[in-house]
């Protein structure tokens, strides 16, 4: 399916958001996520169902004023 | 020494980490500061590139304090949910709280900004709403249980200096006992200097030392002003007055017309 990664379609067979991230190769980066404009915890990863046309967002620090 | 949310701070000086030339010259910037505090952001990250983690990896090496910003939100739900995206990676209660209401001034949304200090205070975070100066939305604020406020000096990136004087000491003599922090507009470090001897307690700028010609030398510039202006409140500044008062003795002086 297709999802929607930080404004950019990406083909994932990943079933939730964990094993979306970790296919995606984020590894172990420190990112938060949020899925279709909800803030998802990192625990909260396995549990999060992805369907086609999710839009997730991965953040991570950045500079800032 | 500065009290915020409990935590002491004796710098009274919070830095921003963006628009340096390199990483090298922000981390020189924010020694010679001697900041405590340093402001950070989220950004979409590239699994590629993972520029996040390289400059994340700065911040935790220089071993300072971070206040992560809600910058770029221009609603409720935007900030509320980044709050919590920030709270999560940088592993703090604290959130500078940017509710943005109008792009060319980047004026604040003081409406939402009040709606989303009272979510996120109840959710347990410690809110540094950066707001104008104005008296009742500081009350807002603070019925919204914001214990620290942050007025603007002047727009963000502007380097203005104080806008509104009037103003900002009506907000200092309003709330005598509340941390107040001004946050963006200034300049040079004449401006966070005159901050500090009306009394503000602290000064948060990014854009005056980050684009300065040498950032580096700026940053000890302002630190040097800040604790000069802290040091000048305390000292008790005259008043001044319309007329002139010779400061050498008369009585004395000789007759040699």
């Amino acid at each position: 399916m297709k999802i929607l990664v930080n404004g950019a379609w990406r083909e994932t067979g990943a079933a939730d958001l964990a094993a979306a991230l970790h296919e995606l190769g984020y590894g172990e980066a420190v990112v938060a996520t949020a899925l279709n404009g909800e803030f998802v915890a990192a625990g909260s990863r396995p549990g999060a169902r992805l369907t086609e046309g999710d839009r997730l967002e991965v953040l991570a620090p950045m500079q800032g004023g | 020494m500065l009290q915020v949310y409990g935590t002491e701070l004796r710098s009274r000086l919070f830095l921003g980490t963006s628009r340096y030339p390199s990483p090298a010259v922000l981390t020189a910037a924010v020694k010679a500061s001697r900041a405590q505090v340093v402001t950070v952001s989220l950004r979409r990250e590239s699994s590629g590139e993972r520029a996040g983690q390289g400059f994340w990896s700065i911040i935790r090496e220089l071993g300072v304090r971070v206040l992560p910003n809600t910058a770029g939100c221009h609603s409720v739900k935007e900030a509320v949910t980044t709050a919590h995206m920030a709270r999560e990676v940088f592993n703090t209660p604290w959130i500078k709280l940017e509710v943005i209401g109008e792009d060319d001034t980047l004026q604040p949304d003081v409406f939402g900004l009040v709606e989303a200090a009272r979510i996120l205070t109840a959710d347990g975070f410690e809110v540094f709403p950066y707001t104008t100066e104005d008296l009742v939305v500081a009350d807002r604020l603070l019925a919204a249980g914001c214990r620290v406020l942050m007025p603007w000096g002047a727009p963000i990136g502007s380097g203005r200096g104080l806008n509104n004087l009037f103003g900002l000491k009506a907000l200092r003599a309003h709330f005598p006992d509340l941390p107040l922090v001004i946050d963006a507009g200034i300049g040079v470090p004449s401006h966070a200097a005159q901050a500090m001897e009306l009394g503000f307690d602290a000064v948060l700028l990014n854009t005056a030392v980050a684009q300065a010609a040498d950032p580096v030398r700026m940053a000890a510039a302002f630190a040097q002003a800040i604790e000069a202006g802290c040091d000048a409140r305390l000292a008790g500044p005259m008043e001044p007055r319309d007329l002139a008062a010779p400061s050498t003795p008369v009585i004395g002086t000789a007759f040699l017309r």
